[in-house]
Parts: C-alpha cells; sequence; structure tokens
C-alpha cells in the first residue's frame, strides 16, 4: 500500500513538472518564454500582444502593488523574472543588493531615444542596471470650489483654515519628505536634527489632517469631500479627469522627482530575450501607446514627439524648464531608514 | 495504530504551517541586521530592546486598551444576544444564528469597506440625517477612534455571540429551576447559576475577540485613517517599508506571548470555575 502510494507520488510530481512546460528556442532563434512582472494596469495590453508576435516570444504577465512585494518576491527566489519595474529608490536598493543584472547597452539601441536629463540619474548613475520607463513629480491636488486664492506652496498643507479638510500619504518617505522640502531641507537628509524638525512640524499638522491614506483618499478628492491631498502627478491627471474642480500643482518650494524604471533581476535566465522586450518597450511608438494608455509622462522623447500637442503641453504631466530645479529624487538611505520608521511611527501615534 | 496512522497529516500540517513559522519568527528576532535590512545570522537582543522605547510601550499601550475595549462591548452587546438566541424555539434559533453568521460569509475587507461608505461625510448615514434635518453640517464619524471601535465590534461580535449560545443552549435548565424553586429572584438565578455556567463560553469569546482585535492593522488603516498606530500596523511596517523583519519579528513574538500569558491566566480561572474576578 505504501509503495502505491510512493508510486503515485512520484507520478503526480513528474507529471505537475511537466505541466510547467519547459520553454524552448523558436524559429528566430529566441527562447520562447519570458516573464514581465510589472505594476498592475502599467503598459497598454496591445504592446504584448504585438511583441508576443513579432517575435514568437510568450510574455507571462504577473502584477504586483509595490515595490516592497517585487522585492520580497525576487529576494525568495524560486521565481524566474526576466522583467521588472522598480522604482528609482528600489533600483538603488536592488543595485546594492546585487540583485540586478547590468544592461548591455549594445542590445539597447532605443536607449537613444530617452531624453538627457532621464539619464544618468543619481540612482544609477551610468544607467548600468536600469532603464527609465515612466517619470512624474508629487505635489498637492487641491479642489478650487474650496480652496480660496492661488495655490503655490506647502504651507498651504499647514493653514488651520482647513482642518480636516487635509489628506496626506501615508507613506514615510512621501510625507517626511515634503515636511523637509518645505524647511528647505534635502529630501533625502541623513540629519537626524533635520529629520526631528521635520517630525515636529508634521506632528503640529496632524490636528488638522483627516487621514494618512493611500487609496481612498482619491475617492474622496473626486465626491469633494476634502479640501486638498498630497498626491503623484499620475493620480493627479486621472482626478482632474474625473472632477473638473480639482486642480495639481508643484510647490515652488521644490519636490520628489519619481522615475519607475525596467531592470533586470539576477532571477532571470534568460537575459537576450528581456534585453529584447526593454529595447522594444523603448521603441518610440510602443511608448507612445503605452504613455497614452497609462497617462504618466514618458521619459522618451522620441515617443513624446508622437503624442497628441494636449499632453505635451499639459504642465502637470509634463513640467517646463529643467526638472532637475523643480524636484529632487529619492535616494536610497540605507541603515538611516529605521529612523525615518521611527519617526513616522512617533508621528502616527502621537 | 490506526488512529495514530490518522493523525499523521495532522502532526505533518502542524509541523508545516504553525510550528516551523513560528521557529523561523523567533530565530529572527534575534538576528542582526544589514544596512538594507537583511538577515545576518549573530545573536542580537537589540530587536526586543528597542521595543522598550516609550514610544513603541505606547503603541502596545494604545492596542491593548483598544482591544480590551472592543471585547467588553462585544461582551456587552454579545451576551444579551446569545441569551435571546439560546431562550428561542429551535426553528427561530437557527434562523437567529444563521443571520448572525451570514455576514461572515461576506469578505471582511470588503465589510469594512462597506463601513466607510456609510461613514463618509457624504456617506448614507450623514446624507440620511441631513435629510431629515438632525444635523445641517455632516458629521466626522470615518476617521475617528470610534469608527475603529465600531469596525471592531462589529467583524468580531459574532465570535462573542457564538461560543456563549453554545454554552447557553447546552445548559442544564433542571439546574435553574431548582434555583427557581428555591426561592432565588430572577437576577439572583442569572448571577449564582446562569453566569457562572456560562463563563466558559464567556473566556472563549473573549479570547476569540480580544486576538483579532489586538493584531488588526486593516480596520485601524480603513476606518482610523492611519491616524492610530496599533501593534498591527508596526508589525506590517516593519516587513513591508522598514525593511526590518527582525524588529518585526521581535513585536510578533512579543505579541505571541502576550496571548499565551492571556490564555494562561484565562483557563486558571475557568478551572477553578469562580472567575468573577476576571472582569
Amino acid at each position: 500500500m505504501k509503495k502505491i502510494i510512493s508510486i503515485l507520488m512520484i507520478g503526480l510530481l513528474i507529471l505537475s513538472l511537466a505541466a510547467c512546460g519547459k520553454g524552448e528556442t523558436n524559429e528566430q532563434g529566441y527562447y520562447n518564454k519570458l516573464n514581465v512582472y510589472n505594476w498592475g494596469d502599467y503598459i497598454d495590453p496591445q504592446v504584448l500582444e504585438d511583441f508576443e508576435e513579432e517575435y514568437g516570444i510568450k510574455v507571462n504577465y504577473e502584477n504586483y502593488a509595490n515595490n516592497e512585494e517585487m522585492l520580497a518576491k525576487i529576494q525568495a527566489g524560486g521565481t524566474e523574472y526576466d522583467v521588472i519595474f522598480p522604482s528609482e529608490y528600489m533600483v538603488e536598493a536592488m543595485i546594492k543588493q546585487g540583485l540586478l543584472l547590468a544592461l548591455d547597452m549594445n542590445n539597447l539601441p532605443n536607449m537613444k531615444n530617452i531624453g538627457e536629463q532621464f539619464k544618468n540619474l543619481p540612482y544609477d548613475p551610468d544607467n548600468k542596471y536600469s532603464v527609465p520607463y515612466f517619470w512624474g513629480t508629487m505635489g498637492i491636488i487641491y479642489n478650487t470650489k474650496k480652496v480660496e486664492g492661488q495655490v503655490d506652496s506647502w504651507n498651504i498643507l499647514w493653514d488651520e483654515k482647513y482642518k480636516g479638510d487635509i489628506l496626506m500619504l501615508d507613506s514615510s518617505r512621501d510625507t517626511i519628505g515634503i515636511a523637509l522640502k518645505r524647511l528647505g531641507y534635502s529630501l533625502n537628509t541623513r540629519s537626524l536634527e533635520e529629520l526631528e524638525r521635520a517630525k515636529v512640524e508634521l506632528m503640529n499638522q496632524k490636528p488638522l489632517v483627516k487621514a494618512y491614506e493611500v487609496d481612498a483618499y482619491k475617492d474622496m478628492m473626486i465626491a469633494g469631500e476634502a479640501a486638498m491631498a498630497l498626491t503623484w502627478s499620475g493620480d493627479a491627471m486621472l482626478l482632474v479627469e474625473e472632477n473638473p474642480d480639482l486642480a495639481y500643482v508643484i510647490p515652488k518650494e521644490g519636490t520628489n522627482l519619481w522615475f519607475d524604471a525596467m531592470a533586470i533581476p539576477t532571477t532571470s535566465q534568460h537575459k537576450r530575450e528581456a534585453e529584447l522586450f526593454i529595447d522594444y518597450m523603448l521603441r518610440p511608438e510602443v511608448a507612445a501607446k503605452c504613455a497614452e494608455y497609462v497617462m504618466y509622462a514618458t521619459p522618451n522623447e522620441a515617443a513624446k514627439a508622437l503624442l497628441s500637442e494636449d499632453v505635451i503641453e499639459d504642465e502637470l504631466a509634463y513640467p517646463k524648464g529643467d526638472i532637475m530645479e523643480k524636484g529632487e529624487v529619492f535616494i536610497d538611505l540605507g541603515e538611516f531608514t529605521t529612523e525615518y520608521d521611527r519617526v513616522w511611527t512617533e508621528i502616527k501615534a502621537k | 495504530m490506526k488512529k495514530q496512522w490518522l493523525s499523521v497529516p495532522y502532526g505533518i500540517w502542524a509541523l508545516v504551517f504553525s510550528i516551523a513559522p513560528i521557529l523561523i519568527i523567533a530565530v529572527y528576532s534575534f538576528c542582526s541586521r544589514s544596512a538594507y535590512g537583511n538577515i545576518i545570522y549573530e545573536f542580537t537582543a537589540e530587536n526586543y530592546g528597542k521595543f522598550l522605547e516609550p514610544i513603541y510601550i505606547n503603541v502596545l499601550w494604545r492596542s491593548v486598551l483598544l482591544a480590551t475595549q472592543s471585547t467588553l462591548a462585544c461582551f456587552i452587546l454579545g451576551y444579551p444576544m446569545a441569551m435571546i438566541i439560546a431562550k428561542s424555539t429551535i426553528k427561530k434559533r437557527n434562523i437567529m444564528v444563521m443571520l448572525f453568521v451570514l455576514p461572515l460569509w461576506t469578505n471582511f475587507l470588503l465589510r469594512t469597506y462597506a463601513w466607510m461608505v456609510l461613514l463618509r461625510d457624504q456617506g448614507v448615514i450623514n446624507q440620511f440625517l441631513i435629510y431629515i434635518g438632525i444635523i445641517d453640517e455632516p458629521l466626522k464619524l470615518l476617521y475617528s477612534h470610534n469608527a475603529v471601535l465600531l469596525g471592531m465590534v462589529y467583524n468580531f461580535l459574532p465570535f462573542m455571540v457564538l461560543p456563549i449560545y453554545s454554552v447557553l443552549s447546552k445548559l442544564d435548565n433542571s439546574l435553574v429551576e431548582a434555583a427557581e424553586d428555591l426561592g432565588a429572584p430572577p437576577w439572583q438565578v442569572f448571577l449564582k447559576v446562569i453566569f457562572p455556567l456560562s463563563l466558559p463560553g464567556v473566556i472563549s469569546g473573549a479570547i476569540m475577540v480580544f486576538m483579532p482585535a489586538v493584531s488588526t492593522f486593516v480596520i485601524s488603516d480603513l476606518l482610523g485613517g492611519g491616524q492610530t498606530v496599533l501593534l498591527g500596523n508596526l508589525i506590517q511596517n516593519q516587513f513591508l517599508v522598514a525593511r526590518n523583519w527582525q524588529f518585526g519579528s521581535a513585536i510578533s513574538m512579543i505579541m505571541i506571548i502576550m496571548i499565551l500569558i492571556t490564555m494562561g491566566i484565562t483557563s486558571k480561572y475557568q478551572g477553578e470555575g469562580g472567575g468573577r474576578q476576571l472582569w
């Protein structure tokens, strides 16, 4: 009896392994499977279909909700993701942990389409490991019917007049970051003194705050239940479309610039095909399609030229001038991250 | 022999899904941390020391307080309910139990989101109160301490009612009749006979409410607007944001120990059969 069961078990195991299906080389000489791991709703699905058709490579497409979830899966191993889309600070953290493969620029001729100002950013100085996919800013979205006058400064988030009408992000780096910016500090500060000062500011602000949130605030802004919210430009564009009373502003004190990039994790067994995919994503018409679908700002200059005038002229998405003057990119803080977490807990537990 | 065979799958299950994870958490909680949060297998008690900082003790205190409040509220609301159900005819009883269990068939997250819809400024409750003219301005219902408490009581009430009901329904009625025959007034019958006999149900109900209440993070995030940090939020943050699994594991261990102590104390009282001092 025991033997029969163990034989059955072995049979089952073999079957399930076989069912996973080993990929094989196709007529064009490519391995016929590619595992892409991206944020939810962050690509035009048509683009994937076109890629499959052109190269005969089947794309296994999976979603994640945040960088940390993606990191955990890569760290745990046992996966074979070929292309991932981490945000800038995560690119940096993953490089330092040796979780990304260096890119071969010879295989990425379309890299030339990326605007110069988006290349060689501090999180990946020589673009050795990542290629920017989308970028944006952080700012204030406010209801023009509830807020009087011109909004141009972070100070409005500390205005007693809007007590209980202010929504902040439940995200330590972002919310502490703008408090630092308001005080004129770098949002990557490693000075305990500056961090403590930002903490005091946020503690003073807390009685005015309706909620620290990352999701439901969008509904509330659309429904007009709050006067203003801290938000990312990508979300702001969607919100303005839903409710024309809303407006987005990048405060004059400066803000955070964020990037989502494409990279190849060390879990990848098929770097050549992964690079092929990244280069495909850098094609002007492909990048433009994704930009139209996702509505975020593309760093791909050739793709931007294909977008409609309205979109490019929209300063909300594509602020004019030198963007590096307006914003600062998050840098991974390594050991100091725990200090931000402690300060954030103190603020929220007050 | 045969019986032992049957227990093997459960043994494996417990080993793989309960004991091994707890051991892993225990090991992590004593590990050091690299700059990027990787686990370094070097012994340190630092993670536990960190928890003793006033800010984390404050979080612990608040969580226990809130969980105690919701347990008490569940008890006050749940006990009479359980009595009503236990005293009904079989047919009514089944319907009532069914009505209590029915909401549990809907996803917990969904039910909590539903409360957000009810409590919002432009939500159903505020709209209704404005419509009938009791208030002019919407009340701030959502994102408050009371909203969190409400969410907990709503979600965990069945866990209090059902164990008490199951004890009460099995209560030997002849004891109640004997007390009545001996001339005890109803309140005395309740205090001296019914309530002490129902204590095992009350205790298991209290544990079943207290444990999820002290560890929840979803309810405080959704209904409290992230303005309160509970132990659950703290642990979640350590794992997902702060990249400090070691500290998160240490907090988890502390929670496990706390719950074990509570269960130890309650089972002791239960054993002695007295237990009114529990409250």
